[in-house]
């Protein structure tokens, strides 16, 4: 029984009156895919927030490897070993493909102020591997070639690919996608399910949020139901696909 | 080393430099040095702020109270007379350390105080708590209201020296004595030390730069950027930003001190006019329009737009000058003027945003 | 301190204090309609009381109040055609660092149409030696005429905003841009009128305030940050908070001024912005959770 990578145990977390995230509990498995659906304003977008530490919650535990990381800001749960993707491309448009993805590696190195203003021949040696681990997952994912390009200027699909790369130079242990597929095409989308098997074989556990069914029904080992703040059901694609609660939010209908 | 790209710039000016020195000796025109050597201790706020502007992103009206923190403690420590106090346990401590200097002044009297570098040295360890205690509770803030906040320090900074007696109120400090770096190198404003300032002020500057540019291409300042850039995902991926932007501001709080304390030795005197919400935005729109985020272009526009200050080329329309561009240069081009202008073949060699 | 001091002293406080909150009350109307934080607000004021000065030797007083009042409207007209509106894809930054240098420019506009001489609007009732004996106090009377030309825009203003027709379109402006402009409300004019309202307002204010603390070209800018700390205090768009932010302020100034030095005085309302800014920037009577607020 593979050992639980992420635990989110009765998380709470209230906008004003709306009672945004109910009582959730989920447990993510290491080494799985596991996707989050649910209706537009089921409370996704605010767990994955809530795991990564941009809102904090009013009462629950998030467990991550064991340990608690409940309330910890937004780089301290990235230094954990947990990356997210956003649901709108947050690239960093002026700077260049490569050094998007040399931000991602942010966490994994140490130089400092001092280090960078003197120029010590740490930095170099420091800085050199960081372009060679950059340079190697850009070609992982097949963007060599747009290296020193301005990040803005490459097509949508491709900045999608350009964040996910800047998101596995942190090396992680668990990947948040949130919405990947948004705004890609059929072609894309089918790449995209390719790309992200491959980055669970890479030993990356995932958490999806998105509301393509063909790519969760293809990817996702385990699949989580939210809607209105409530977890509905867990388990396997197949039986909640079957769930009639699940049915019934979604009015019978599998394809989003 | 590809990475010994980014200096030929420092190299180029160096060379600029002596060549204009050498020029203005022989023709007779040393005294245009005066004018220079000030801009230039000006422009060492503007390198900070432009770290802190362009590349964290964060906003500073109030840097001149730095600048200001930096002169007026090298000032007060210079001049303050501490003959009655000699026999103060505190003071003789200080004596036997070294610090203090018995000299005369200008009236002829008998004058016990700190000599030059103990005075640097507190001046910049003051900016650093200063910057540090303020910098805490405003870095939090957005946008204007950062502004507004680092505006409110400028103004009681301003008030501060302008009402203490110790600060010389509105006459504030003078005959502070000239910088003695080593024996027989100083920053003195006196004729005869004109070139000698000249070469100190333009060393200090570059040196300034150097460090600037390292950082802007290390680690730190990739993160740096991509705070500006988008501050949601830097945070996201494990980029302390409160943290940065707090060493940033420190960062540039020195080096503007540094500005201030070379600056009123060399003068001989720093006034509450070096204070006031016109110097701090005047340093904003030489950053604004060198380009928020160019360091070359943020020195070249500070040094030649106050040596035309400094001239009085402006007139009395000096401050309405600085106004103009400030508006000019945020309806028609925000990213500076250099870059709009798009001088392709020296823009290769300078280094941009968007260099590795 | 005595009872006839201790009057004075508050007549002097809520009269500089309603000068305040009126200076507040213009940033905030720009500031609910553009999001700008205008920092030429205070220029306003000096505009209109060295004009209606100017004017006051060719025309009767009230003539020269009255077009005063209209050439800074026009002037605040304008400022926002000219530079706010051509601005259109700044950030909310640089367009404050436009109002910067708008407010050098008026400042420096104004020293040179004038000079730098100290000057004043003759007094609305009496002169300047004429009082009014209040609990054993002596008032000017001219202090009534601050409190009562305050109250009169406060009170106008608010059921100008609440029930006529342009007022409540200028609020739903303030509120979402886009829908306003496509339930047919003209955007555009909504903003100029916000700048033309609050040059008024100013204006008005500056006359009425110029014969009890004499006018200076560069008295503007002082005045602004006063404005907006009152504003910060009361929450930024909130004018019924301003005036009663700006009366506190008044207030404690006049008192700081009774019991320390005077260099005190200006250092109180600096204090009060940072301490504000840093401790709660929504302002005593604003919303807590304003998320535009904090930084990360």
């Amino acid at each position: 029984m593979p050992e639980a990578m992420l635990e989110t145990k009765k998380l709470h977390r209230f906008f004003g009156g709306l009672h945004a995230v109910n009582d959730v509990s989920i447990t993510v498995s290491q080494g799985t895919i596991k996707g989050v659906i649910g209706p537009n304003g089921a409370g996704k977008t605010t767990l994955f927030n809530l795991i990564a530490g941009t809102v904090t919650p009013h009462d629950g535990d998030v467990i991550f490897r064991g340990k608690k990381i409940t309330a910890l800001k937004p780089h301290a749960v990235a230094s954990r070993g947990i990356a997210r993707t956003f649901q709108t491309t947050k690239l960093f448009a002026h700077m260049t493909v490569l050094e998007n993805v040399m931000v991602g590696r942010h966490s994994r190195t140490k130089c400092g102020f001092i280090s960078g203003m003197l120029n010590l021949p740490r930095t170099w040696h420091e800085d050199k591997q960081i372009k060679a681990k950059s340079l190697e997952i850009l070609k992982d994912l097949g963007l060599s070639e747009h290296a020193f390009e301005k990040a803005s200027n490459l097509p949508f699909g491709r900045q999608r690919l350009v964040e996910f790369a800047r998101a596995l130079a942190m090396e992680p242990q668990l990947l948040l996608l949130d919405e990947p597929a948004a705004g890609l095409n059929i072609y894309e989308t089918k790449e995209l399910a390719r790309l992200i098997k491959w980055i669970r074989d890479r030993g990356v556990t995932c958490l999806v949020v998105e509301h393509d069914m063909s790519l969760v029904m293809a990817i996702c080992d385990e699949i989580v139901v939210l809607d209105q703040g409530r977890k509905i059901a867990e388990g396997p694609p197949r039986a909640v696909q079957r769930n009639p609660e699940v049915i019934r939010i979604y009015l019978g209908d599998n394809d989003a | 080393m590809t990475q010994f790209r980014r200096y030929i710039p420092v190299i180029a000016v160096a060379i600029a430099v002596i060549i204009l020195q050498v020029v203005l000796s022989k023709t007779g025109s040393t005294y245009y040095m005066t004018q220079i050597t000030m801009s230039a201790f000006y422009a060492l706020v503007v390198i900070g702020l432009c770290l802190l502007m362009g590349y964290a992103g964060q906003v500073s009206l109030g840097h001149a109270g730095f600048f200001a923190i930096g002169g007026y403690t090298a000032a007060v420590l210079t001049t303050f007379n501490l003959t009655a106090y000699s026999n103060t346990p505190v003071v003789s401590l200080c004596r036997s350390l070294g610090l203090l200097v018995q000299r005369q002044d200008i009236y002829g009297t008998d004058i016990l105080a700190f000599s030059a570098w103990p005075a640097f040295a507190a001046a910049i360890l003051l900016a650093i708590i200063i910057a540090f205690l303020i910098g805490l509770p405003v870095i939090r803030l957005k946008g204007h209201y950062m502004a507004m906040a680092t505006l409110g320090f400028g103004l009681i900074i301003y008030r501060i020296v302008l009402g203490g007696r110790i600060f010389g109120q509105a006459d504030g400090v003078s005959n502070v004595p000239p910088f003695r770096i080593i024996d027989g190198l100083e920053v003195n404003g006196r004729a005869a030390f004109r070139i000698e300032s000249y070469y100190i002020a333009w060393f200090v500057v570059l040196a300034a730069m150097v460090l600037a540019i390292n950082l802007v291409h290390s680690r730190v300042g990739r993160a740096l950027r991509s705070i500006h850039e988008n501050e949601e995902a830097a945070h996201s991926l494990g980029v302390n930003t409160y943290r940065y932007k707090l060493l940033v501001f420190i960062l540039s709080a020195v080096f503007a001190a540094i500005g201030g304390v070379l600056l009123t030795h060399y003068n001989g005197s720093i006034g509450p006019s070096e204070v006031t919400v016109m110097k701090s935005v005047r340093y904003l729109v030489i950053v604004a329009v060198g380009g928020m985020a160019n360091l070359w272009g943020a020195l070249f526009m500070g040094v030649l737009l106050n040596f035309l200050s400094l001239r009085g080329v402006f007139g009395s329309y000096d401050d309405a000058v600085f106004a103009v561009i400030l508006i000019a240069i945020m309806l028609f081009a925000p990213q500076g003027l250099l870059r709009m202008l798009n001088i392709r073949k020296i823009s290769s060699l300078l280094p941009r945003r968007s260099n590795a | 301190m005595n009872l006839p001091q201790i009057v004075q002293y508050c007549f002097a406080g809520i009269t500089v204090g309603s000068i305040y909150a009126i200076v507040a009350i213009g940033f905030n109307i720009i500031y609910n309609a553009t999001g700008i934080i205008n920092f030429a607000q205070g220029e306003f004021l000096i505009l209109g009381a060295m004009l209606a000065i100017t004017l006051n030797h060719f025309v009767a007083l009230p003539i020269a109040i009255a077009l005063s009042v209209v050439i800074t409207t026009i002037v605040g007209g304008l400022i926002e055609i000219v530079f706010i509106r051509r601005a259109r894809n700044a950030s909310v930054l640089s367009l404050i660092v436009i109002t910067i240098g708008i407010s050098i420019l008026m400042r420096e506009a104004m020293l040179h149409i004038w000079d730098e001489k100290v000057r004043s609007l003759a007094y609305f009732t009496g002169t300047g030696v004429s009082s009014i004996t209040i609990l054993g106090a002596h008032i000017s009377p001219q202090v009534l005429w601050v409190l009562g030309v305050s109250a009169v825009i406060v009170i106008g203003l608010t059921p100008f905003f609440r029930y006529t027709l342009t007022g409540r379109a200028m609020r739903a402006c303030a509120d979402d841009r886009m829908a306003a402009r496509l339930c047919g409300i003209n955007d555009k004019w909504m903003v100029t009128l916000s700048f033309m309202i609050s040059a008024a307002i100013g204006a008005l204010a500056g006359c009425v305030i110029s014969p009890v603390t004499q006018t200076q070209y560069d008295m503007g800018a002082p005045l602004a940050i006063k404005g907006f700390t009152v504003a910060i205090v009361g929450g930024l768009g909130n004018s019924m908070a301003a005036v009663v932010a700006g009366l506190m302020l008044g207030l404690v100034e006049a008192f700081t001024m009774s019991q320390f030095d005077v260099a005190y005085k200006e250092a109180v309302s600096i204090v009060i912005l940072l301490l504000i800014l840093v401790l709660r920037p929504s302002g005593l009577f604003g919303k807590r959770e304003i998320a535009a607020m904090r930084s990360l």
